[in-house]
């Protein structure tokens, strides 16, 4: 793909992965509120499994590397975040809950990464 | 426009921003197969920073709710970090038997990235009686 076809496929791809997360994030909070942030964890979690699956398909099935920019960079790279897990980290465990942020921190961390090996096992890739 | 209509082309458009920022630094800065994704790293520690910061200021004037928090908060720096890149790359590391740079990624992040939040609440003058705010953040 074009260098400009790239830049506007990663613009895009972040302007629509960003609300995806904002929608499902608020969705999960306001149904199940709870100390524990269940929503970016969900989002931070499922896009974790899907940007593993993009990347080997691109890497075990020889889909065009382009995917992986805009699917991968941009959506998957918008949909997920770090620095709202790393706020909430510090945050739910201010009010004295160290456990609580330790088991966000880890559990977010090896969740994830079980969750795009999993990705990758099943694009083939592992 | 209804508020939420209003937040979701906040965060769109904040989105598109923080994307192709993120996109600009690993095409400048690209990070080899197999070594410590430093562009990635920089990027989450970095963006961990100025969100605790836009929203520790924010509650301490009062307006926890501003359209800042949507559009630079939830949207750019929501959009310019990303958890997935970082999970597949520990993924990747460990399946190519880096197993010591995918440890020393993964702790370098979690721990670095708390440090900053902590950084971050340290210039805001944050104090530990300060409340929660009313609504958790995205």
């Amino acid at each position: 793909m074009h260098e400009v076809g790239l830049v506007v496929g990663v613009a895009i791809a972040g302007a629509v992965g960003a609300p995806a997360r904002f929608l499902i994030e608020r969705v999960i909070r306001t149904r199940w509120p709870a100390d524990w942030p269940w929503g970016t964890f969900l989002v931070n979690v499922s896009g974790s499994l899907a940007l593993g699956l993009v990347v080997g398909i691109v890497l075990a099935q020889g889909v065009d590397a382009d995917v992986r920019t805009v699917v991968g960079t941009g959506f998957l790279g918008a949909y997920t975040t770090f620095s709202a897990y790393a706020y909430e980290t510090v945050r739910v465990g201010t009010v004295p809950r160290r456990g609580l942020a330790a088991g966000y921190a880890l559990g977010s961390v090896a969740a994830s990464v079980l969750a795009a090996v999993l990705g990758l096992v099943i694009a083939g890739a592992w | 426009m209804t508020p939420t209509r209003r937040a979701l082309v906040l965060v769109s458009v904040g989105g598109a921003l923080g994307a192709l920022a993120r996109y600009g630094l690993l095409r400048a800065f690209p990070v080899g197969a197999g070594t410590f994704p430093t562009t990635t790293f920089v990027i989450n520690v970095v963006g961990a920073f100025v969100l605790t910061v836009l929203l520790e200021w924010l509650v301490r004037r009062g307006t926890p709710e501003h359209w800042l928090r949507v559009f630079v908060g939830i949207g750019v720096l929501g959009a310019f970090t990303t958890f997935s890149t970082f999970a597949t790359e520990l993924a990747l590391l460990w399946r190519d038997h880096e197993r010591s740079t995918a440890i020393a990624y993964a702790v370098a992040s979690v721990v670095v990235g708390v440090l900053a939040v902590h950084l971050g609440l340290l210039v805001t003058g944050w104090r530990r009686a300060t409340p929660l705010p009313d609504e958790g953040e995205s």
